[in-house]
């Protein structure tokens, strides 16, 4: 059985896709799934420096593509987990130096070797997204409640909309004391004005920062947003997981509608 | 319409609008704007459609017809500017609808036939 | 815990041109999100507050964000391409700021592309904002592609943004690897929260720039308030009240020569070894 490719976007840079990836793919690895990660960010690789595996690269996409290598050379497996393995990108090229078809081929070689691929989008919606896009069968659009991060998604979405790819989004570093202020555009503004299917609310954490500096996926040890990517991954296996309530009740909870992450 | 509506009509009355509801705002209107730049296409067709349904009722000066989009604060219209050659006495009918006619029923004189009264209908021949 | 003295560059002073030329600065930093387009309409309203005649040239061309920044996202009524197409005068492009009457916005196509944009024109127009602006700023986009050499050409100056996250490093190092030495590039480093450096859970700025090695034009705290400004339009250098506006104005002194004292940031000095191996990619 093939594996299911996932191309995870945004548009704007810095939203989290990259940590995502990382997140994500662990908790489906820790789940017992098989998953190959890939950073398409040809020339600003970071997807092995979130994993903590910079040190160990040998081979990258480009030189697997180019035929300078195999597919299984370039592939770093990441110890701590039975089943997951990055794909690097390489860094002292562009992204001219693979082609769509090229991507696809590689993903659908990939897509043999494991359960999900899960392919790590650079931002911008030119070249490098392109070739990301075309290994993927479906897409995770992912963006954060901040005006310009929600209309460069708004754009991405049109794009994969164009390619007929089925996508569900992702809302990053959400603050529910500022939502409750007014101070932040909520998951239902968001929502409204982006009307793609939610898969994740993720608050923004401050243990993201020190997890990715030192290169070790929330899965692994005892983190909040742990149980919030958990669900992620349930509900990509097709569970329906119902979104965790951030919020106690209270009159403001009841009144305004209830703040939800997970 | 919700109490986050309510709230958000006194705020702005009040001048106090919260950052939040300004920004769903802002967002809501630029990506109408962003969304018309992308469809150059379907603006074409509006166009055409419309130079159309206003040619119905006073003739136009098709080669001097502008329509743009403009964004004010919190407003988003388009502005067409028609100039008029002459204005048709009878507006002709929408295009692909028959005119209607008021039927009129031939006398028996149109028909070149004798009056009948309608109580003694002709004999069957 | 020590107080940490900031030795930084006063801004050199621009390299021999004409005196009627101003400068065109690039804000770029290779990763997306680290705040070169708040950096980009905070410097210039900062600049403009000082008197200077500013232009704002947003180069993020499909993805445009300056024009939301900056509230004048109803106000674009011609962008970037259609003054490099000749399909539009620079004067009906340049949008003028809400706030400052001396700065200006040129603000990028969005429905179309980077690759659409031809590279000499791009230059011979950033020229022709030098004749008429003291400053040009220049909004980088993310990445090194086209985009970025679109942005950089025209530019003599470089500005880099990073912040205190090892991606965020390694790109800022690799576009200065790209820049070479004829941009002079001075650092920005956005977005640090001090009680995560005092807890070593975030990169110093010392740790920052002991890789980067750039002359710090200035540091910025990461708050709250900026996601407010953003939300309604209104750059946070307009605010006299607020610590990020200081720290916009004070690198904005910089920029024009000022000898400014660098803030006193308090914080633990942290040395982490992962960060050895970012020098690896830059050249």
């Amino acid at each position: 059985m093939k594996a299911r490719k996932i191309v995870l976007t945004s548009g704007k840079g810095g939203v989290g896709k990259t940590t995502a990836t990382v997140n994500i793919g662990a908790a489906l690895a820790k789940r017992g799934h098989r998953v190959i990660l890939v950073d398409t960010d040809i020339g600003l690789r970071n997807l092995d420096l979130v994993l903590g595996l910079e040190k160990r690269i040998v081979f990258d996409l480009v030189e697997v593509v180019e035929g300078r290598c195999q597919v299984r050379q370039a592939l770093i497996k990441d110890k701590r987990f039975e089943s997951l393995a990055i794909l690097p990108a390489a860094q002292t090229r562009n992204k001219d130096a693979i082609t769509e078809d090229q991507m696809a081929r590689l993903m659908d070689e990939l897509a043999t070797m494991a359960d999900y691929v899960l392919i790590d989008c650079p931002a911008g919606i030119e070249g490098g997204f392109r070739n990301a896009v075309a290994g993927a069968d479906e897409a995770i659009v992912v963006t954060t409640p901040e005006v310009s991060a929600i209309r460069d998604a708004d754009r991405v979405i049109g794009k994969l909309a164009e390619r007929s790819i089925p996508m569900r989004l992702i809302v990053n570093r959400i603050r529910p004391d500022m939502v409750r202020s007014g101070d932040m555009l909520s998951i239902d503004d968001v929502c409204e004005i982006l009307s793609i299917e939610l898969l994740g609310i993720i608050p923004d954490d401050e243990e993201i920062i020190d997890t990715t500096n030192r290169g070790e996926p929330l899965v692994l040890g005892d983190y909040r947003l742990r149980s919030i990517y958990e669900k992620i991954v349930r509900r990509l296996e097709g569970d329906l997981i119902p979104f965790t309530n951030l919020d106690a009740p209270g009159f403001f909870g009841r009144l305004i509608g209830a703040l939800k992450a997970g | 319409m919700t109490l986050n509506d309510v709230l958000t009509r006194l705020n702005s009355l009040f001048g106090h609008q919260k950052s939040g509801a300004t920004a769903k705002e802002r967002l809501r209107l630029v990506l109408m704007s962003d969304h018309l730049s992308l469809a150059p296409d379907m603006i074409e067709a509006m166009k055409r459609d419309l130079v159309e349904v206003v040619s119905r009722y006073v003739e136009v000066d098709r080669d001097k017809i502008e329509v743009r989009f403009e964004h004010q604060d919190s407003v988003f219209a388009m502005l067409a500017n028609v100039p008029i050659i002459s204005v048709n006495r009878t507006p002709a009918p929408p295009t692909g609808t028959p005119r209607r006619r008021r039927r009129r029923r031939r006398t028996a004189e149109q028909n070149g036939q004798a009056p009948q009264s309608t109580i003694n209908p002709a004999p069957a021949t | 815990m020590l107080p940490l003295r900031q030795p930084f560059d006063v801004a050199q002073s621009p390299a021999a041109v004409p005196v009627n030329l101003g400068r065109a600065i690039v804000i770029t930093s290779g990763k997306g999100g680290v705040g070169k387009t708040t950096t980009t309409a905070n410097l210039g309203t900062a600049l403009a507050k000082r008197g200077a005649n500013v232009a704002l040239v947003d180069a993020d061309v499909g993805l445009r964000n300056l024009d939301i920044l900056l509230g004048l996202e109803s106000r674009v009524r011609y962008h970037l391409l259609d003054v490099l197409e000749e399909k539009a005068e620079l004067d009906d492009a340049l949008v003028r700021d809400k706030h400052c009457p001396n700065l200006y916005l040129l603000a990028a196509a969005q429905a179309r592309e980077k690759d659409e944009v031809d590279t000499e024109s791009m230059r011979e127009l950033i020229e022709e904002l030098r004749e008429r602006f003291e400053y040009v700023l220049i909004d980088c986009p993310a990445g090194i592609e086209m985009g970025f050499t679109n942005a950089v050409v025209g530019a003599q100056e470089a500005i880099v943004v990073c912040t205190p996250e090892v991606s965020a490093v390694r790109d800022v190092d690799r576009v200065v690897g790209l820049l070479g030495n004829a941009f002079a590039p001075k650092l920005i480093i956005n977005r640090v929260r001090p009680h995560l450096v005092r807890k070593g859970k975030m990169l110093s700025v010392e740790d920052v720039n002991s890789i980067l090695r750039l002359p710090l034009l200035g540091v910025i705290a990461d708050e709250p308030e900026v996601i407010v400004s953003t939300n309604k339009g209104e750059p946070i250098a307009l605010r006299t009240d607020s610590q990020t506006a200081k720290a916009y104005h004070s690198i904005a002194a910089r920029i024009a020569g000022e000898d400014v004292a660098a803030p006193m940031v308090e914080y633990k000095e942290t040395f982490m070894d992962k960060l050895g191996s970012l020098l690896g990619g830059r050249r």
